[in-house]
């Protein structure tokens, strides 16, 4: 695998690789060649279904064909899929419980140019708010590849959130182990934790080393599965390390940082500041500059840790 | 189709009348006024062409039906019961708290329920999705949906109603309950969908105008549609909202209220007059 994918790359070679081995049926709503769904059109061309652009008939759609024993997956950008399409997600799809993995590509802020109207930066939170939906954020491109596996096994709705940026690659598909509702551990520490989603995983990795620098041991925990949430690891972190730092691409009124701030306040209490978009709006410009303007660097989660540590 | 066969069709549909109207006053709460209106239909779907088993409600190769306009579960609970899916008594538990007979279609409470609807216009989609579920796999099951002629409003149901014609979905037949009536009142004055034929047409959809209290028209309808090759057909019913009960037809007022006890027992009374006359014919 090359040393950077955006983990809509991989979702797109997910399908096409397990369109193999599993029966499923992939929908789009005329975005296939950005959200990579074309990776499997190309393959399995009977088995996908172009829904023009019409994300709430999508949906519900989906939940007629998965009604009759289809695994189906449909996809659109983050903001369509998670927002415009919502309530059809919550009636036809998880009301229900039927077998709808909602590939939504171009969330968060990386989106870059498009802006705006297209930065979707609530999604993790409408979808987690859903009864029967599990939501998952990989944070690299084999997480991406492996969420799509462990999605096509569950039984229900799956929201799998993927980036349009291309992103380091940090997992080694061989040896990884991936578990749906299972944080990963990335690196050990006893003064403050860091609890990271998606493209601000590696982020809390370079946060790690900075801290490091200036005397504090840092845990990393990436957390995949937003919900359901790993309770224990991040109850066991607060006990632990005693102050808690979540960072991700997301406003962080209903995301990462509220789920982890929910687990805290019901287990194990302790000091936690969100690193996220400070519910504001995106804006056009290059990724990396975005991303710089909002906060969203190893810097900042450092300087947030620091902070966290004080205030224990 | 014989004369007696329409007669007890007939006679299906106002048992189907009867056990509505006990749900709605029993819960004192649901919607009668689209769920009388459609009752020959359910009859006929669920009695003469659909190929289901109530004993079988899961079987993968049976016909499915989704009530599109969910708010008429009371219609369609009632329907399955009479046809044997459960208890015609567990139709006075409707929408209470010990019941498995919520307010809207559950399919994963209701035996024979297809598809859980009740936010209008998501229903028609599901359907579709079968109906191409089907295509997919080779099966020849068919789907039926109903829609309220309000729900045409849903911008939803016109992305369906592109996508069925697109795929060829020629094993979906849709029925709009064309009552004129909607919860505000009569649907020209709230948003008007008319003429609703012709934009199905656009659409590109094989249609049918017929009546919806008219059982052989109904049959004969869903004949044309079943003969209808590489397109699906919209039958556009003309109905009676409340149809059957004197007091409730052409009534806005009664889509979404609850009889009182006189006035069910009048009602009730009114069913059992028409079921009566029908067995001296």
């Amino acid at each position: 695998m090359a040393d950077k994918m955006a983990t809509r790359e991989a979702y797109g070679l997910a399908l096409a690789e397990f369109g193999e081995t599993y029966d499923i049926v992939v929908l789009d709503a005329d975005l296939s060649k950005s959200t990579k769904t074309d990776t499997f059109k190309k393959k399995f061309p009977d088995r996908f279904i172009n829904m023009g652009i019409a994300e709430a008939n999508m949906m519900s759609t989906a939940a007629g064909l998965a009604s009759c024993g289809k695994t189906v997956f449909a996809s659109s950008f983050a903001m369509f899929a998670a927002g415009r399409a919502f309530e059809q997600v919550r009636n036809s799809i998880c009301y229900p419980n039927l077998n709808v993995k909602i590939g939504a590509t171009h969330a968060g802020i990386s989106v870059g140019e498009d802006g705006a109207s297209h930065q979707c930066i609530e999604d993790i939170s409408l979808m987690r708010t859903i009864p029967n939906m599990t939501v998952v954020s990989p944070a690299d491109a084999t997480e991406a590849i492996l969420a799509v596996e462990a999605a096509i096994k569950h039984q229900g709705p799956v929201y799998l959130r993927f980036g349009r940026l291309a992103v380091p690659v940090l997992f080694d598909r061989a040896t990884y182990q991936f578990e749906l509702g299972k944080g990963v551990q990335l690196a050990d520490g006893k003064d403050v934790t860091l609890v990271a989603t998606g493209l601000m995983v590696p982020e809390a990795l370079a946060a790690r080393e900075l801290l490091k620098a200036e005397g504090i041991d840092a845990r990393v925990i990436n957390i995949h599965t937003i919900k359901p949430i790993d309770r224990d690891m991040i109850a066991k972190a607060a006990a632990e390390t005693g102050a808690l730092v979540t960072a991700e691409e997301h406003n962080v009124i209903g995301g990462l940082g509220s789920a982890v701030a929910e687990v805290l306040c019901e287990t194990h209490p302790a000091p936690l500041l969100r690193v996220g978009i400070q519910d504001k709006f995106g804006k056009s410009g290059k990724p990396a500059a975005l991303l710089e303007e909002y906060g969203l660097t190893a810097a900042n989660i450092a300087e947030q840790a620091k902070r966290a540590v004080q205030m224990k | 189709m014989e004369q007696s066969r329409i007669r007890e069709l007939t006679r299906i549909a106002y048992e189907i009348r009867k056990d509505t109207l006990t749900a709605v006053y029993s819960a004192q709460s649901g919607h009668p006024g689209g769920s009388l209106s459609i009752a020959e239909l359910m009859a006929v779907l669920y009695f003469e062409v659909m190929n289901v088993d109530p004993k079988a409600p899961k079987n993968p190769d049976r016909d499915r039906f989704v009530m599109s306009k969910g708010h008429c579960a009371p219609a369609l609970y009632a329907t399955l019961a009479n046809r044997g899916y459960f208890p015609r008594e567990d139709c006075a538990t409707f929408r209470q708290a010990d019941s498995y007979l919520q307010g809207h279609p559950d399919m994963k409470g209701v035996p024979g329920v297809d598809m859980s609807t009740g936010s209008l216009g998501q229903g028609v989609c599901a359907a579709n999705g079968m109906a191409l579920a089907a295509k997919l796999d080779g099966k020849d099951y068919r789907v039926y949906s109903v829609l309220g002629d309000g729900e045409l409003e849903e911008g939803q149901v016109w992305e369906a109603a592109m996508f069925a014609p697109h795929y060829k979905l020629d094993n979906h037949t849709i029925f709009v309950d064309f009552n004129g009536l909607q919860i505000d009142g009569p649907i020209t004055e709230v948003m008007s969908p008319l003429p609703i034929d012709e934009k199905f047409r656009a659409f590109g959809w094989h249609v049918i105008v017929t009546d919806a209290h008219d059982i052989q028209k109904l049959v004969d309808a869903i004949a044309e549609a079943k003969a209808t090759k590489g397109k699906p057909t919209a039958v556009i019913m003309k109905s009676t909202k409340g149809k059957g009960v004197s007091f409730m037809e052409n009534e806005a007022g009664w889509h979404g209220a609850a009889p009182k006890k006189e006035q069910y027992e009048q009602a009730m009374a009114e069913l059992d007059a028409a079921i009566a006359e029908l067995e001296v014919c």
